[in-house]
């Protein structure tokens, strides 16, 4: 292991990935701080440009941008009240009104701190959890992988639908669909390609990600009449007061930042739980942590209230690379991303990227902690100036948006029908959303397809076409009984409970 | 049961996948895949069937959360235009070149969403494409496809 931190550290502090992390937190920052546009809108964003780089390197600027695309999220919320991710969410219901009572410099650095210290004891854990993970993983099988896809698509419809399962589970075989265009993998055979050559290759991976994510937000917020940049223009973003923390805040944080980094790693590792789930369940756990008094502050900038959602929030996205680096399958919609630009690179996360690709596999690790300190000193100094950002008036917002979506499909193809699929595909995008249909796990479901038919045509063709092999494996088993838990908690949740 | 916008991207879904499904039975496999366990048309099978069954179930079933979509506040007229704006953009960004169709689109959707501040309006158009390109092109060696700057002979 220690090998492969030092193989990890050469490659993530070479000059050209040393800017890549800086140039990446700052992007990263700058996109997530705007309302609405988070980690995948980010991401994608940044893959064009991406492919121009060798695989370490590109994935190096994208996880500089991930980490910038939440920590510029908190910024948001709590200058603004208007969180740019969900997984920021909890963060504004103490940092808001630390930022109303002339604090929001202080709330700033809580939150810049926190983010720090939840990253940094969650890339330990990735450190030791992910080379385990990957050697146990070797172990799994195609039922397993298969069983695995499904229980990923599954938990992440039930955590991200907001009750609306039916609506997700609709978005993952919509995903899925789209991923069966082109020509078969292994018999080479035209799908649903209608004598079309342009199809013939496929959806690309970047289309999808950005017409659902960056095309459809910016026609959303057209269609909506939003301006999301509104309420930073009621506030002055150039006086933030002090980032200095005095010693009673400093103790408060370091009894909360240790338990939270836990909670939100562990939950960041389950599939589809991810930073939203770990900033509310870390803000909730604080509150029954703390003394009477602190808890009466909970809600009105409360130290550890900020300090608890923000370290789980950092933690979970460090967790959630755990299941995507060791067994190839992302967990999360964001990290679904990350696995359509390794993918797009020609590398198979999975356990075997240990052992193939040491290089990617540590320097990805390494560097998401050079990213947390460049975040920390790079960012918190310069957070009055990157604040005005959030006055950017939407007149100049869209079209950049639309610019770059644009132009990412043109670096890529150079191809007309492209550029016309990636509108069509936001036309319906933005229509669903605006039903409240969820776009991760079209996404998700989209990266894992290929995979998905992989490893059932490898397990039906081992079992001689029966699908006795999803309870032959105890493992298969187990999986599979986790899937029935989960829609049995849907249905459960969604009707009878609602009745009663 | 209620007729709502749900419940017709509902149907549509449940039409499309009845026609994904008729599609993946007319996908043509090799002779002696036809009886294999897994051929090209398996797994889309049974994600057309996935898909009618998860639709028709949305169909079918009350609906727990009602969203409640007021269309008289939403701005049609605006984004069909914005839509309409970069699908010409896409088309003569091959024809015209890079250059001159971003910073023509950048324009006409500045001015269009409602700026008229004449002097960022401009900045922001071709010296911002300029620049972008710059650093695209001059500095991470990212090729960019522009005829009509190519026949001028600012770019090789």
């Amino acid at each position: 292991m220690i090998e492969g931190i030092l193989i990890g550290l050469k490659t993530a502090l070479s000059f050209q990935n040393l800017i890549m992390v800086m140039i990446g937190c700052f992007a990263g920052t700058i996109i997530g701080m705007l309302p609405g546009l988070g980690p995948m809108t980010a991401i994608a964003l940044m893959i064009p440009i991406t492919y121009g780089f060798d695989p370490a390197t590109g994935l190096i600027l994208m996880a500089g941008v991930y980490y910038g695309a939440v920590f510029g999220g908190s910024t948001s919320s709590i200058l603004i009240n208007a969180p740019g991710v969900p997984g920021t969410v909890a963060t504004s219901f103490d940092g808001y009104p630390m930022a109303q009572q002339g604090k929001a410099g202080k709330a700033l650095a809580i939150a810049a701190y926190s983010s720090f210290a939840g990253g940094t004891i969650a890339a330990i854990f990735l450190l030791i959890a992910a080379p385990s993970l990957s050697k146990v993983s070797l172990s799994f099988r195609s039922p397993d992988y298969f069983g695995l896809m499904i229980l990923g698509l599954t938990a992440v419809a039930a955590f991200s639908s907001k009750g609306n399962f039916l609506k997700a589970m609709m978005m993952c075989v919509f995903g899925l669909m789209l991923a069966s265009v082109g020509q078969d993998t292994l018999s080479d055979i035209p799908r649903f390609t209608f004598n079309t050559m342009n199809l013939s290759d496929g959806i690309s991976f970047v289309l999808v990600v950005m017409a659902t994510f960056a095309m459809s937000e910016a026609l959303t917020i057209i269609l909506k009449g939003n301006d999301p940049t509104k309420a930073a223009k009621q506030i002055s973003l150039t006086e933030l007061g002090s980032i200095k923390l005095d010693k009673n805040e400093t103790k408060k944080m370091v009894k909360t930042i240790p338990r939270s980094s836990l909670l939100g790693f562990i939950v960041g590792v389950l599939p589809g739980a991810g930073a939203t789930i770990a900033s509310f369940l870390a803000y909730g756990m604080e509150r029954n942590f703390v003394d009477e008094e602190e808890k009466q502050k909970f809600g009105k900038g409360s130290v550890q209230g900020l300090s608890a959602p923000e370290t789980a929030n950092n933690a979970a996205c460090s967790g959630a690379f755990v299941p995507l680096l060791t067994l190839g399958i992302p967990g999360s919609g964001t990290t679904a991303v990350m696995l359509g630009a390794l993918l797009g690179f020609g590398i198979q996360p999975g356990p075997r990227l240990y052992e193939t690709n040491p290089e990617i596999f540590w320097s990805v690790i390494m560097s998401m902690y050079i990213g947390m300190v460049v975040l920390l000193i790079l960012n918190l100094p310069l957070i009055p100036y990157i604040a005005r950002i959030l006055a950017v008036p939407r007149t100049f917002l869209i079209p950049m948006i639309l610019f770059f979506s644009v132009t990412g499909i043109y670096l890529m193809s150079f191809n007309n029908f492209d550029i016309f699929l990636m509108i069509g595909i936001a036309v319906i995008a933005t229509i669903l959303r605006l039903y409240d249909f969820p776009m991760p796990p079209l996404i998700l479901a989209f990266v894992l397809g290929g995979l998905m038919e992989e490893n059932l045509r490898r397990s039906l063709l081992i079992s001689d076409g029966s699908w006795s092999f999803l309870w032959n494996r105890p493992l298969t088993v187990v999986i599979m009984m986790v899937i029935i838990l989960i829609i049995i908690w849907q249905i459960y949740s969604s009707f009878i409970r609602k009745k009663v | 049961m209620k007729i709502n916008s749900v419940k017709i991207i509902s149907l549509l879904f449940f039409v499309l996948s009845a026609f994904y499904l008729y599609t993946a039975h007319q996908i043509q496999v090799f002779a002696f895949d036809e009886g294999a366990p897994f051929n090209a048309k398996t797994f889309p099978i049974y994600l057309g069937y996935a898909g009618m069954f998860f639709s028709g179930l949305k169909l079918v079933l009350p609906d727990q959360k009602t969203v409640k979509v007021d269309a008289r506040y939403l701005e049609f007229k605006k984004t069909i235009l914005l839509v309409l704006a970069v699908i010409f953009y896409g088309f003569t960004i091959l024809k015209v070149g890079f250059f001159l169709s971003t910073s023509l689109f950048l324009i006409f959707s500045y001015y269009f969403l409602g700026e008229r501040r004449w002097k960022l309006i401009l900045i922001f158009s071709f010296p911002f494409v300029a620049i972008f390109m710059y650093l695209l092109h001059g500095v991470l060696q990212v090729y960019l496809r522009d005829p009509l700057l190519k026949y001028i002979g600012i770019m090789g």
